[in-house]
């Protein structure tokens, strides 16, 4: 749902068009998407909020190209998803999308390293430029003396700045975080956002997040409330000022 | 990647490069060797079928030459054999099941590969060089195991004459043929596994057990 600003096409990341989506559960047509139009600028922090069921998640998947619409199209850097072959859906998730996950979702046989340096060996970048990228990377998540520990010999928080680091391999256009703070406890999800926001302040990566975390309210350009497959309202900061020591309240 | 700028003005979408497989090699060596107990445990069916196939193959090597018209020793023939392709078959069930297991238990892991960028025919190369290796390894413990189990009995009941007795090139070609039938079994016995694997949609990353 674009609000009311200037319209220009190449100053929207992903664009979401008419988007409808429809499962078959059994005998049942369960419309998870009924209808969704949204434009995401180039450099917000934008958060999507909504109880499970909403269809949140649903949408997520959407514009991370992890699912397709029944009806309508997504848009990412004015490519038509829909219009992919496989391959090219590869691609562009390996070099326009970096995902985090709320599980972390590290390749556990591999070192904090290996896992920074994965999507640049499936982008086909040379082993050298790979690693000193991964290195500078970790550092960047304050990691740099982690580079080779594996997974289970970090935190949780720890695993999530690899995460982070790993979902800027290949200089995305968006970053997508799915509940990134869901399985950290308040004051390490606190800093994984603070990272979050820094990123998107001094790097000008777009972040797209699903979450329930109002911790994140603060923080986002845009917060965009699902409800029933469809976007209830759009909210920007500067209106939910107001609202959040009430809201904080609530978190507390 | 030189042509993608970070923030605006991105290149086409082109197709996703194909890997050399000395990628996907690396990648299954360290999965085998970080699931070094589950990976031994899913070889030792290959390698009991081979070393059993062995023995069988190889203990006619030192017996004395049999009577072929001998209808007795026919129907010992003819039984073991089917002894043999039935513990041969039971080991590829064996390994289909453990690869079909790793599947199941690394749906984050290959969602994961697949969201950053992994093509579908990565992760079947992987699976198959993953069980491929174990096959090999397995055929090589298990040719050992059974002819040396079988060299051992025959040198203590018929004395030094047994070192002599069957030419490398006979036992070479055995371990040859146990190699072979090792492989191919694994390869077969992956197919179903792969194919899993390669299905497994990338939004598999995101799923969170409760």
């Amino acid at each position: 749902m674009a609000n009311g600003q200037n319209n220009q096409a190449s100053e929207f990341v992903v664009r979401v068009r008419d988007v409808f989506k429809e499962y078959q559960v059994g005998k049942l047509t369960v419309r998870a998407l009924d209808g969704v139009n949204l434009d995401i600028y180039r450099g917000e922090y934008l958060s999507i909020m909504g109880p499970s069921g909403s269809g949140k998640s649903t949408l997520f998947n959407m514009i991370g190209g992890l699912d397709k619409p029944t009806s309508g199209s997504v848009f990412i850097d004015d490519v038509d998803m829909a219009q992919l072959d496989p391959q090219e859906l590869a691609f562009l998730r390996c070099h326009r999308i970096g995902y985090i996950f709320q599980t972390f979702n590290l390749i556990p046989v591999m070192t904090a390293l290996e896992n920074v340096t994965l999507p640049m060996v499936f982008a086909g970048v040379t082993a050298d430029e790979a690693r000193e990228r991964g290195v500078e990377l970790l550092t960047l998540v304050g990691l740099g003396g982690r580079l080779h520990h594996k997974p289970t010999e970090l935190s949780g928080g720890q695993q999530q700045r690899v995460a982070i680091a790993r979902a800027l391999a290949n200089h995305p256009s968006i970053i997508l975080a799915d509940e990134p703070t869901g399985n950290l406890d308040l004051k390490t999800g606190k800093e994984i956002i603070e990272l979050l926001k820094k990123l998107n302040k001094e790097r000008g990566v777009t972040i797209i997040s699903a979450t329930h975390d109002l911790k994140m309210l603060d923080i986002s350009d845009r917060i965009v409330w699902i409800r029933d497959g469809k976007i209830e309202r759009v909210e920007l900061r500067s209106e939910l000022e107001l609202k959040v020591g009430e809201v904080e309240g609530e978190a507390g | 990647m030189s042509t993608v700028h970070p923030t605006t003005g991105k290149g086409a979408i082109r197709k996703q490069v194909q890997l050399p497989l000395s990628v996907a090699f690396r990648i299954a060596l360290l999965n085998i060797r970080v699931r070094f107990l589950r990976a031994l445990i899913t070889a030792a069916g290959i390698m009991l079928g081979i070393a059993f196939f062995v023995v069988v193959r190889s203990a006619g090597l030192y017996a004395p030459p049999l009577d072929p018209n001998d209808p007795t020793i026919q129907e010992t023939t003819t039984r073991q054999t089917w002894l043999v392709v039935m513990s041969l078959l039971m080991s590829a069930v064996g390994i289909s099941n453990s690869m079909l297991m790793a599947v199941t238990e690394r749906y984050k892991e290959i969602g994961t590969m697949k969201c950053l960028g992994a093509l579908d025919s990565f992760i079947v190369k992987l699976f198959f060089l993953e069980s491929g290796m174990l096959g090999v390894v397995a055929s090589f413990i298990g040719f050992f195991a059974g002819w040396g189990s079988v060299f051992l009995i025959n040198l203590a009941r018929l004395g030094g004459a047994v070192i002599t007795a069957v030419p490398l090139s006979v036992l070479g070609g055995l371990l040859l043929q146990a190699m072979a039938i090792s492989i191919l079994l694994t390869v077969i016995a992956t197919i179903l596994p792969a194919i899993r694997a390669a299905k497994m949609p990338p939004s598999a990353a995101l799923r969170v057990e409760v």
